[in-house]
């Protein structure tokens, strides 16, 4: 496993290179905006992993409460928290972006705002899940990330609703009003280069926390076999 | 026993520990008043600016003052084990849910009534809008803050910081019915727009999570 895991990480590495070669490089730059269009290269294959891993923590979380398997609520936790944290990549590539371009940093529009309120639902969850602790923390954090999930849809609907009734002041175009050819490769080097980055930290985390389901298995073991307790500092 | 005995006789011991000690109400009513009365010199608004500004801050007041009665709702059932009682008896959990659910809007309705004309005095608010449209927002806005916030509540306490738990899982959750909220009793006041759009999203919003709450409510309550 550990030479699969090696090889995984050198692939990962130069396809993170390559993405970079790519979107630097190769593909041309933008007419209006110039160089700063670049983030985008970043910015879109981080929206695609944040929606996909948020999917996942919703499929863990139910897989979780109906089978109990242990197994799918480390998946949860790993999942939601590489979600946030490509949703605050996101979150911060977008302002970056949007400064120059729009000339604000931040505008309340339907995609931006409901990306937001992605990001504070899936911390509130963390938030959960770092204080509920004990065997009952699983179903606590299952239960919230199916709330948090069915509350997605309305989340756009209702922002989509608020601001097309009221006009922004520049939130034309954007990015989804094509994209040249030639750009393309720069998005889908970067997709799968940080998809691959993504799978090695989910590989990572699950480890993690497949270990601290252990030894809280051995403590509670070992305290129901009444032996000498000793001091264990997570 | 069906479960709307049950439902019934736990709502009525609710209702009648609340009548006679009063807590909920009291604590969620002084806290409503202080949110109103700082709400108003951070502000100072005139006629106009009030109609603007009004849908939000009431909004707010109810949602701030709604978690200090939320945050008692399953308190109570900690003394003496009796939540854990519940847990072995073979009464349906939804019952218990749906009578606490019921004992915190019947709560916080009493809240809402009370705070209201506070709210139209020191702000001066005249409703440009259909009035009767409040009694829709108001009933579906109350049910989506309190049928999330029971079961948030449910979730909290078994969380190791209880009381500052609910507001952060129940808050982000709760962002689109409270935009839903803010927006129709906005629109009502200054009358113009279709609040029934938003009536409509309350709904829906309602619908939505009281069926995952009833759907999930007996797992949280014998998660072990």
């Amino acid at each position: 496993m550990k030479t699969k895991f090696t090889i995984f990480g050198i692939i990962t590495l130069a396809l993170l290179s390559y993405g970079l070669y790519v979107a630097l490089v190769v593909t041309p730059t933008e007419a209006t905006m110039g160089p700063i269009q670049r983030i985008f290269y970043y910015h879109l294959p981080a929206a695609f992993l944040f929606f996909a891993y948020f999917f996942a923590n919703f499929i863990a979380s139910i897989w979780y409460l109906w089978k109990r398997d242990l197994r799918a609520d480390a998946i949860a936790v790993s999942t939601a928290e590489i979600g946030v944290v490509f949703c605050t990549v996101v979150l911060t590539t977008g302002p970056l972006w949007a400064k120059p371009v729009w000339g604000v940093w931040w505008v309340w529009d339907a995609r931006l705002t409901s990306t937001l309120i992605l990001w504070l639902i899936y911390v509130s969850y963390l938030v959960l899940r770092r204080f509920a602790t004990g065997s009952q923390g699983p179903v606590l954090a299952a239960a919230l990330a199916i709330f948090g999930f069915a509350d997605a849809p309305l989340v756009y609907v209702s922002n989509r609703i608020f601001r097309t009734q009221h006009p922004q002041p520049v939130i034309a175009g954007g990015e989804n009003s094509g994209l040249d050819p030639s750009m393309w490769p720069g998005v889908w080097w970067n997709v799968a280069a940080f998809l691959c980055l993504s799978l090695m930290l989910l590989y990572i985390r699950y480890k993690i926390e497949r270990s601290h389901q252990e030894l809280d298995d051995a403590i509670a073991s070992a305290a129901l076999a009444d032996e000498p307790q000793k001091e264990v500092v997570r | 026993m069906s479960v709307l005995t049950i439902a019934r006789n736990t709502l009525a011991k609710d209702v009648r520990l609340e009548w006679r000690s009063k807590d909920a109400i009291n604590s969620m009513l002084f806290f409503g008043l202080l949110v109103v009365v700082i709400f108003s010199f951070s502000f100072d608004p005139n006629a106009e600016e009030s109609r603007q500004i009004a849908g939000g801050l009431i909004w707010v007041a109810f949602l701030f003052a709604a978690v200090v009665a939320l945050n008692q709702t399953w308190a109570r059932e900690l003394h003496n084990h009796v939540l854990d009682g519940f847990r072995v008896s073979p009464a349906p959990p939804n019952a218990l849910f749906l009578a606490k659910a019921i004992g915190n809007f019947l709560f916080v309705v009493v809240l809402e009534a009370v705070m209201t004309p506070l709210f139209v005095m020191f702000y001066n608010l005249r409703a440009l809008g259909s009035p009767i449209l409040f009694v829709w927002i108001g009933l579906l806005g109350t049910w989506a803050l309190v049928v999330n916030g029971t079961f948030f509540a449910a979730l909290s306490i078994r969380t190791r910081s209880r009381e500052v738990m609910l507001p952060l899982i129940l808050f982000p959750i709760s962002i689109p019915a409270v935009l839903g909220m803010v927006q129709s009793t906005t629109m009502v006041l200054t009358g113009d727009g279709n609040a029934w759009f938003w009536i409509q999203l309350l709904a829906v919003y309602d619908i939505v999570f009281t069926a995952i709450c009833l759907l999930l409510f007996e797992t949280v309550l014998g998660a072990e």
